[in-house]
C-alpha cells in the first residue's frame, strides 16, 4: 500500500483527553483518556452501548465532546479547519449510507471531496481513486452502479472511499459487520496493511477471536470507562472479559492464533 | 453505468430550447408566422415584442429556478419526490406574494420582496425542524407541515380579503400563470432567479459529498451550515422571486431532475444544470401547450402543469414503495 508514506505520518498522535460525553443525563463517555500512534491497528471493543461509537465520533472531529477534547497531533481536533481534518482522517461511520445510483469510481471518488482543487479532480486525484479500486479488488467493478453490488463488495466500496482521500488516520465503525469470513480476512489485511505503511488505525468489532489476531492493541470499553488497554492477550484476559461481557470464557490455541471458548453465563 | 456525457445532454437541451423559443414567438391565439411578418409597421410586431417575448423569457427563467431548485432540494433531502412545491416552499412565497395583495401594498418590488422572504422562510424552517440528522421523511413530513400553515395563512388571507375584487385576484393568482406578462416582470423576477440560481450552482460537490448521508459528508469536510445557507439563499430567491411573477407553478422541480437522472445519472452534481435547461424547456412547452388549447378562457400554466404533475408524483410514489417494500 503506497496510501501513506512513512516519514509524514510519523508524531501524528491522535488522543482522546478525558472525553465526556452525555445522552440525557446518562454518561455515553465518562473520562476516557487515550493516545493512539500512527503504524499500529487499535481494536475498541465492549458490550453494546458502551459507547464505541460515541468515541469514535470524537475522535474523528464529528463530534464535541462536553468534556475534554480530541486531539491529533498535538491540535484540537474540532479547531482544525473542516478540510484539513478531512485530509487527515478518513472515517467510516457504521451502516453507512449510499443515498444515489452513481458508478463504484464515482463513488470512490468522493473520498478525495476535501483534496479535488476548485477545477474538478487533477491527475493525483484519479491515480488516487485508481490505487483505492486496486488494493480494494473494486477495479473490474469501477463502472458498476455501486447501489447493485453485493454486502461485501459495497463494504469493499466504503473501504475504497476512505482509502482515495490518502488519509493518515483511518477510524472506522464496524467496517467488518456483513462480511463473510473471507472478506473480513481481506478488509483486515487491507487495515494492517493501512497501518504497516505508517498509517493509524481504530476500529470496533465485536468478534473478540477476530481482535485477538488482528489488532496491535485492544481497549475494552465498558459503560463509557476503559477498563483494558493493551496487547490482545491482556486487554481480552478472562478476568476482563468476565467483567466487560458477564461471560466466563477461556482462550485455547487455533490454526491461526488464538480462539475464544465461551464456557457458560454467568 | 456510463451514460449520456453530461455535455451531450447539455448541447441537445440548449437546441431544444432555441427550437421552443422560436416556436414560442408564433405560436398562440394569434398564429405569426414570421417569414410573412412585413416591415416595421406591422402590427403583429407589437404582440411579438411587447407580449411573446417576456413570455417566452419568463417561462425560461421560472422553469429553469423551479428545475434547478428541484434538484438541490432532491439532492440535499436525498429523496427524489423533494421539490419546492412539495416541501411547501412554493406555497411559503405565495403567502408572502398574498399578504402583499391583502394589504395592498402596491410599492414596486413588494411582492417580490415578500414571495422571497417567504420562501427563504419556508427553507430554513425545513431546515429547523428537520436538523442535521433530517431523515428523507422527516423532510417530506416537515413539507407537509409548511403547506398547511401556508394553505391556512392563505386561506385566511382570502376569507378576510377586504372586498371581492381583491379575494378574486388572489384566486386567479394563485392559479399560476405567464399570460399578459410584462418586460417589468421579467426585470423584477430575472435578476433574482440568476442570483440564487448562481448560489445553488456552488453547492454542488457538497451534494456529491452528501450522497453518504449527512456523518459522511462532514467527514469528508464539508460545512453543512455553509450548504444549508446557499440552499435557503438560493432556493429563497429562486423560487420566490418565481412565484411572484408567476404564481404557483408545481411539479416542475420534481419532474425535470427524474428524467435527468435517467440520462446523466444520479451523481447529484451533474444533474445541476441539466435540471435547469430541462426545466425552463418543460415549463415553455407546457406554456405553449396551454396557449394552443382551444378553450373559452386560457388554461392556467399552474393547473395544466398539476394535471400533468399528479398522476407523474403518484407514479414515482408508487414505484418507490415497491422498491422498499
Amino acid at each position: 500500500m503506497r496510501t501513506v508514506s512513512d516519514a509524514s505520518a510519523a508524531g501524528l498522535v491522535l488522543e482522546a483527553q478525558g472525553l465526556v460525553v452525555r445522552f440525557g443525563g446518562r454518561a455515553v463517555l465518562d473520562g476516557v483518556k487515550l493516545a493512539f500512534a500512527p503504524g499500529a491497528v487499535t481494536a475498541v471493543l465492549g458490550p453494546n452501548g458502551a459507547g464505541k461509537s460515541t468515541l469514535l465520533s470524537c475522535l474523528a472531529g464529528l463530534r464535541r465532546p462536553r468534556l475534554g477534547e480530541a486531539r491529533l497531533g498535538g491540535r484540537a481536533i474540532g479547531a482544525l479547519p473542516a478540510k484539513e481534518r478531512a485530509q487527515l482522517v478518513g472515517y467510516l461511520p457504521q451502516n453507512p449510507e449510499i443515498a444515489w445510483s452513481v458508478d463504484v469510481r464515482t463513488f470512490a471518488g468522493l473520498g478525495r471531496t476535501a483534496r479535488v482543487g476548485a477545477f474538478g479532480p487533477s491527475e493525483a486525484d484519479r491515480l488516487a481513486v485508481e490505487r483505492a479500486l486496486d488494493v480494494t479488488q473494486l477495479a473490474a467493478l469501477a463502472d458498476r452502479d455501486v447501489t447493485t453490488l453485493s454486502g461485501g463488495e459495497r463494504a469493499r466500496a466504503h473501504i475504497a472511499r476512505v482509502l482515495a482521500g490518502e488519509p493518515r488516520w483511518l477510524i472506522a465503525d464496524e467496517p467488518l459487520t456483513g462480511l463473510d469470513p473471507s472478506h473480513q480476512l481481506d478488509a483486515a489485511d487491507l487495515m494492517r496493511g493501512f497501518a504497516r505503511a505508517g498509517g493509524g488505525v481504530v476500529v470496533t468489532l465485536h468478534d473478540l477471536a477476530f481482535a485477538a489476531r488482528f489488532a496491535d492493541r485492544v481497549v475494552m470499553l465498558v459503560e463509557g470507562r476503559v477498563i483494558a488497554d493493551g496487547p490482545p492477550a491482556e486487554a481480552l484476559a478472562p478476568e476482563v472479559l468476565a467483567r466487560a461481557y458477564a461471560i466466563d470464557a477461556r482462550w485455547t490455541s487455533g490454526l491461526a492464533g488464538p480462539l475464544l471458548d465461551v464456557v457458560a453465563r454467568r | 453505468m456510463r451514460r449520456v456525457a453530461p455535455l451531450a445532454v447539455v448541447a441537445g437541451l440548449l437546441a431544444l430550447l432555441v427550437a421552443l423559443c422560436a416556436l414560442s414567438l408564433v405560436a398562440g391565439r394569434v398564429w405569426i408566422p414570421l417569414d410573412r411578418l412585413g416591415e416595421a409597421g406591422d402590427p403583429r410586431w407589437a404582440i411579438i415584442t411587447s407580449l411573446r417575448v417576456p413570455r417566452t423569457l419568463l417561462a425560461l427563467a421560472v422553469g429553469a429556478a423551479l428545475g434547478l431548485s428541484g434538484a438541490v432540494l432532491q439532492g440535499y433531502t436525498r429523496n427524489p419526490l423533494a421539490d419546492p412545491g412539495v416541501l411547501g416552499v412554493s406555497s411559503m412565497a405565495s403567502l408572502g406574494a398574498v399578504l402583499t395583495l391583502y394589504f395592498n401594498l402596491t410599492a414596486p418590488g413588494a411582492t417580490a420582496a415578500f414571495a422571497m422572504a417567504g420562501a427563504a422562510t419556508g427553507v430554513l424552517i425545513l431546515l429547523g425542524l428537520t436538523g442535521s440528522a433530517g431523515g428523507a421523511i422527516t423532510f417530506l413530513l416537515a413539507g407537509v407541515v409548511l403547506n398547511v400553515i401556508a394553505e391556512a395563512g392563505l386561506s385566511l388571507a382570502l376569507m378576510l380579503s377586504p372586498n371581492p375584487w381583491a379575494a378574486s385576484e388572489i384566486v386567479t393568482w394563485l392559479l399560476g400563470s405567464l399570460s399578459d406578462r410584462s418586460f417589468t416582470d421579467v426585470w423584477t423576477a430575472a435578476p433574482f432567479i440568476a442570483l440564487g440560481g448562481m448560489a445553488l450552482l456552488l453547492v454542488g460537490r457538497d451534494l456529491d459529498a452528501l450522497t453518504l448521508g449527512e456523518t459522511g459528508a462532514r467527514s469528508l469536510g464539508v460545512s453543512l451550515r455553509r450548504t444549508q445557507g446557499l440552499i435557503a439563499a438560493g432556493v429563497g430567491l429562486a423560487c420566490g422571486a418565481s412565484v411572484a411573477v408567476s404564481g404557483v407553478i408545481g411539479f416542475v422541480g420534481l419532474i425535470v431532475p427524474h428524467l435527468m437522472r435517467a440520462l446523466v445519472g444520479g451523481r447529484p452534481s451533474s444533474l445541476l444544470v441539466p435540471s435547469a435547461l430541462a426545466g425552463a424547456a418543460l415549463l415553455l412547452a407546457a406554456d405553449i401547450l396551454v396557449r394552443l388549447i382551444p378553450a373559452a378562457s386560457e388554461v392556467r400554466l399552474g393547473v395544466a402543469m398539476a394535471v400533468l404533475g399528479g398522476p407523474f408524483f403518484l407514479w414515482r410514489l408508487i414505484s418507490i414503495r415497491r422498491r422498499f417494500a
